[in-house]
């Protein structure tokens, strides 16, 4: 397979973030972003779990591309991840200890994130490690973005503040504590992605707009 | 006995209906989103789910308990047949992950296999679902449900690991063919052209989630009628019903006033 198909490593890193955002636009990773996004410090802590997996699992997908068999690629994708996981949750346990026992079994579901899985497949085991590398950095950064929208929302109208800091004081703002429950996640998810979805047509019908007026 | 098969049906009917994996824990959104748009469609991968939570469930709980757990017996034989110090307790946990995604991904390979050699009919229904499953969610959460009941070390035994594969399976099923039903009656509204797709499927289930808010306290309650004197079971009760697990979606430590 030829090392130049595909996009560029600029192109990948760019895409990552909004044209291809793996929340809004691919629908990826849904597990994280329904259920720790209730407040923006497990947000932020589940994005650069993420993030390290991401990275590390393209790395090496991406080493290895030559040796990979067909039949048992999706094996040896998962069993990489696995291994990152496993560091992460030892690291999490020893360094924020708190954090790893609200994020609970949510660290472990990492795995299992389709967003990781995709990335092997579609980027690191086709191209160089560069693009590769860009490509980790684009998604972690879109997914990171994702996750950070779904949890201001939650955390402001729920708890009334933003990072554990009061926004909306007491005296005047009542929480509403749906938006912390499991309803208000699938709520505020939907509701986001309609957002993007009007901005996205808005957009769209205006640069035709502008192509037949010129 | 009586008393154990109570306990064991309390389990079910908590990990099936009040702590739903789809809509409590949101484990398994992917398919939940992906294949509810027919309810038969939905019905093949509850039951493919089902199948192979089991299976998964049921090797996972003899893996952990033979190997994983702390002073495992298997291991702590091996350890003491190479010339280890017997009163070490030897830990294996922090292989739990990768030893269950590999039995997970072997478990469906093997079910997909024997599936395809000995029932055709079965496997043409929902063989197409099968592949999928492996990067379900709710699988792995479930075998590492069973990995903290272990390691909480109140006697989690393979009745009670059957019986919340079993249970996660059917709730998962009942999240997902309610949702393909609603979603079937849903093509013929007029939704908003933004929402229309994955935004509209996802409010409707929040309000599920919501409507399956109204089961909660309904497995302490059933405990309170079936067992009202059992002082010794209570305990044990309480904890495999988890009807507040620690990771429930809660308030972070630094946001209360």
């Amino acid at each position: 397979m030829s090392q130049n198909d595909g996009p560029t490593a600029g192109e990948r890193f760019i895409n990552g973030i909004l044209p291809e955002n793996p929340i809004y636009i691919q629908l990826l990773g849904m597990c994280p972003t329904l259920a720790v996004t209730n407040n923006m410090q497990a947000a932020m802590t589940m994005a650069g779990a993420t993030a390290f997996v991401l990275f590390m699992a393209n790395t090496i997908v991406c080493l290895i591309r030559n040796l990979l068999k067909p039949h048992l690629r999706i094996l040896v994708f998962t069993l990489t991840i696995a291994t990152f996981v496993t560091f992460v949750d030892r690291f999490l346990a020893a360094f924020m200890y708190p954090m790893s026992q609200q994020l609970g079994p949510y660290i472990p579901l990492i795995i299992v994130n389709c967003l990781i899985i995709s990335r092997c497949e579609i980027c690191a085991s086709k191209q160089r490690l560069g693009t590769a590398v860009a490509d980790a950095a684009g998604m972690s950064l879109g997914f990171a973005l994702g996750l950070a929208s779904i949890a201001t929302v939650r955390e402001i109208l729920g708890f009334g503040s933003w990072f554990g800091i009061t926004v909306l004081h007491e005296s005047f703002w009542t929480p509403w504590t749906v938006m912390i429950l499991p309803p208000g996640a699938f709520f505020t998810l939907g509701l986001l992605l309609g957002l993007a979805q009007w901005l996205k047509t808005r957009r769209a019908a205006r640069t035709s707009a502008q192509g037949g007026a010129a | 006995m009586t008393e154990h098969l109570i306990t064991l049906f309390i389990l079910g009917i908590g990990t099936a209906l009040i702590n739903n994996y789809v809509l409590y824990y949101f484990v398994g959104i992917c398919p939940f989103l992906g294949v509810s748009r027919r309810v038969d469609m939905a019905l093949g991968m509850g039951f493919a789910v089902i199948f192979v939570i089991t299976i998964a469930c049921l090797l996972s709980w003899t893996f952990t308990w033979a190997l994983l757990q702390p002073g495992a017996p298997v291991t702590q034989w091996i350890w003491g047949a190479f010339g280890g110090d017997p009163t070490t307790q030897v830990d294996l946990s922090i292989l739990s992950y990768i030893i269950y995604i590999f039995v997970i991904a072997s478990s469906v390979q093997l079910v997909e296999m024997y599936v395809r050699r000995f029932f055709p009919p079965l496997y043409k229904s929902f063989g197409v679902f099968l592949p999928l499953i492996t990067t379900n969610c709710a699988i792995l959460f479930a075998c590492l449900e069973i990995l903290r009941q272990i390691s909480g070390g109140d006697g989690f035994g393979l009745d009670q690991a059957l019986v919340l594969a079993l249970s996660a399976g059917a709730g998962f099923t009942i999240a997902i063919v309610i949702m393909a039903g609603l979603r079937e009656e849903l093509d013929m509204c007029d939704v908003p052209a933004p929402l229309r797709g994955p935004g509209i499927a996802l409010i409707v289930a929040g309000i599920l989630a919501l409507a399956f808010m109204g089961f909660i306290g309904i497995d302490t309650t059933l405990e309170n009628l079936l067992l009202p004197d059992a002082e010794e079971t209570e305990l044990s009760a309480d904890d495999s019903t988890s009807v507040s697990p620690p990771y429930a979606p809660q308030p972070a430590p630094g946001d209360q006033p």
